[in-house]
């Protein structure tokens, strides 16, 4: 008798996932933040060469067109953000093709928060506090932790000045493959996933921050005090090895967008990947102004998990994609 | 052959890397949220049996290997070679070297079904059963009445393996032994 049509969490878990579901929406609740729904298909995708979107074509009446599956809720927020909302917060389901693994599922669902107004700072401090809602346990005081110095704790260098050579060389070592042509961003993902992630959040939370100003997505850039280069305003959350959380200073200039835009798309041309659809709406929102504040993407799947004790995502989800 | 990319990576598939023939033991996709999707790959080498950890960039492909486990009853050695024969009727033959015959030599039993891997129609490994019955050809006198548990002592099996055994065993019996541990199990 095939087994495959059961779930992949079993019904006390499920019970369980509603449960911390009713608490992320107290938690936002008491806070004054407002509850949003916006599309899982969108005229716009993300162009990040990382994320590979999903694509469909329907019928509207515009005639037949191709829309995307949103790899996060996030260009869709952000225009209610320019529309006036004020702070809002959405349980997403997101898309993410070929994302399939222990800590992954091709449909998996984001917490994402946006603060008007909130520095990176406050927002860090109210994700911890939403992190421990839902582990319903206290994770120990966070230790914030610069990219750079993870590095070179980690692997005794500088990720930001060591030559492009050396830094292949370890990563080819350290993963056993060759690096090819890979540039400096791959390198320090591979060293980054490989080397220094399953170390991270063994002790409580790990906020990590100042990434690679190359690495900053739709995050503003600052320099780093110690010795001026560009850093991302970004910051992520690890946990028991996991990445949980990645949040931003939200980048609101019209102009540097569409310029992060046109470049991911000359990339994605540059290594074979078919261009998406740039979100020319998301653009003219930013032109018409998006108050400056903080936004955050948190893999709920993953924080269930942690929270209950399981070993994949797909334990805490009904169907996981192999058998949905 | 075909060729597999790393979203097709799963237990058990035997892919070429290298020059040599490796099954897969384990497939982790692992991707930043922001960055390079990689697979972390975990091979057992079919020829050297030892175990290598790879990475791949996602997409990347490894050609299939032509790899295939029979079920083949051992006949005989003749001194240079070890000849099995396949289970299906064909009464097909097959000699097993040395080196790929390994540890599994001294489980040896004329009769006994294994499972041959074969790589481009040559043998490349032998898989004992994971329970094997081998008389006992030398060990020290049983001792009478001594049933209780706690005390071994070492038996040579007629495969020429060396397991412990509990001391009221004696020469010319039979006994059930784990090929995966080599322990003692019961007597046959």
């Amino acid at each position: 008798m095939a087994t495959d049509w059961r779930p992949t969490a079993s019904i006390e878990t499920l019970r369980e996932r509603a449960r911390r579901l009713a608490e992320v929406r107290a938690f936002f609740a008491a806070r004054g933040v407002l509850e949003v729904e916006t599309p899982v298909l969108g005229h716009g995708g993300s162009t990040d060469v990382h994320l590979a979107s999903l694509s469909t074509r329907a019928t509207t009446p515009a005639g037949r067109e191709r829309l995307w599956l949103q790899t996060s809720p996030e260009f869709h927020m952000k225009r209610l953000l320019a529309a006036g909302s004020g702070p809002i917060f959405q349980l997403a389901r997101s898309f993410r093709d070929g994302e399939v693994g222990r800590r992954h599922n091709l449909e998996f669902t984001l917490l994402e928060w946006y603060r008007p107004g909130f520095s990176l700072d406050e927002l860090i401090g109210e994700t911890v506090a939403l992190v421990e809602a839902v582990l319903g346990c206290d994770p120990g005081p966070p230790r914030r932790r610069r990219y750079r110095e993870l590095f070179r704790e980690r692997l005794g260098l500088d990720p930001f000045t060591v030559g492009l050579p050396e830094l292949k060389r370890l990563a080819g070592e350290r993963g056993g493959l060759d690096m090819g042509e890979a540039g400096r961003d791959d390198c320090l993902d591979l060293l980054m996933s490989l080397e220094i992630e399953p170390h991270l959040g063994r002790d409580g939370l790990d906020v990590v921050v100042d990434y690679p100003a190359s690495q900053a997505a739709l995050a503003r850039r600052h320099r780093d005090p110690e010795d001026g280069a560009w850093v991302a305003s970004r910051f992520e959350f690890y946990l028991e090895g996991l990445e949980l959380a990645n949040g931003y200073d939200e980048l609101t200039d019209a102009k540097e967008q569409a310029a992060r835009f046109a470049a991911d798309n000359a990339a994605r041309r540059a290594v074979g990947l078919t261009e998406v659809d740039v979100d020319e709406r998301l653009l003219a929102a930013l032109a018409h102004g998006m108050p400056a504040g903080s936004g955050v993407a948190l893999g709920l799947d993953r924080l269930i998990q942690l929270a209950l004790g399981k070993a994949s995502v797909a334990e805490v989800m009904a169907f996981a994609t192999p058998r949905c | 052959m075909a060729s597999y990319s790393t979203n097709e990576f799963k237990g058990g598939l035997k892919v070429m890397l290298d020059g040599d023939p490796c099954t897969i033991v384990e497939n982790e996709f692992v991707k930043p949220g922001k960055g390079q999707a990689f697979n972390r790959v975990k091979l057992r080498n079919l020829m050297t049996g030892r175990v290598w950890e790879r990475t791949f960039k996602s997409g990347e492909s490894l050609e299939g290997a032509d790899v295939l486990d029979l079920d083949m009853e051992y006949l005989y050695n003749d001194g240079e070679m070890w000849y099995f024969m396949k289970t299906d009727g064909s009464f097909e033959q097959y000699p097993v070297e040395k080196k790929a015959l390994g540890d599994t030599e001294k489980w040896l039993k004329e009769q006994v079904v294994y499972t041959v891997t074969l790589w481009n129609d040559n043998a490349i490994s032998v898989t004992p059963p994971n329970f094997i019955e081998l008389e006992v050809t030398e060990t020290d006198p049983g001792l009478k009445g001594d049933t209780a548990q706690g005390g071994s002592k070492p038996a040579t099996l007629s495969s020429g393996a060396v397991v412990r055994v509990p001391l009221f065993i004696n020469e010319g019996e039979v006994l059930k032994v784990d090929t995966r541990t080599g322990e003692y199990v019961s007597r046959a």
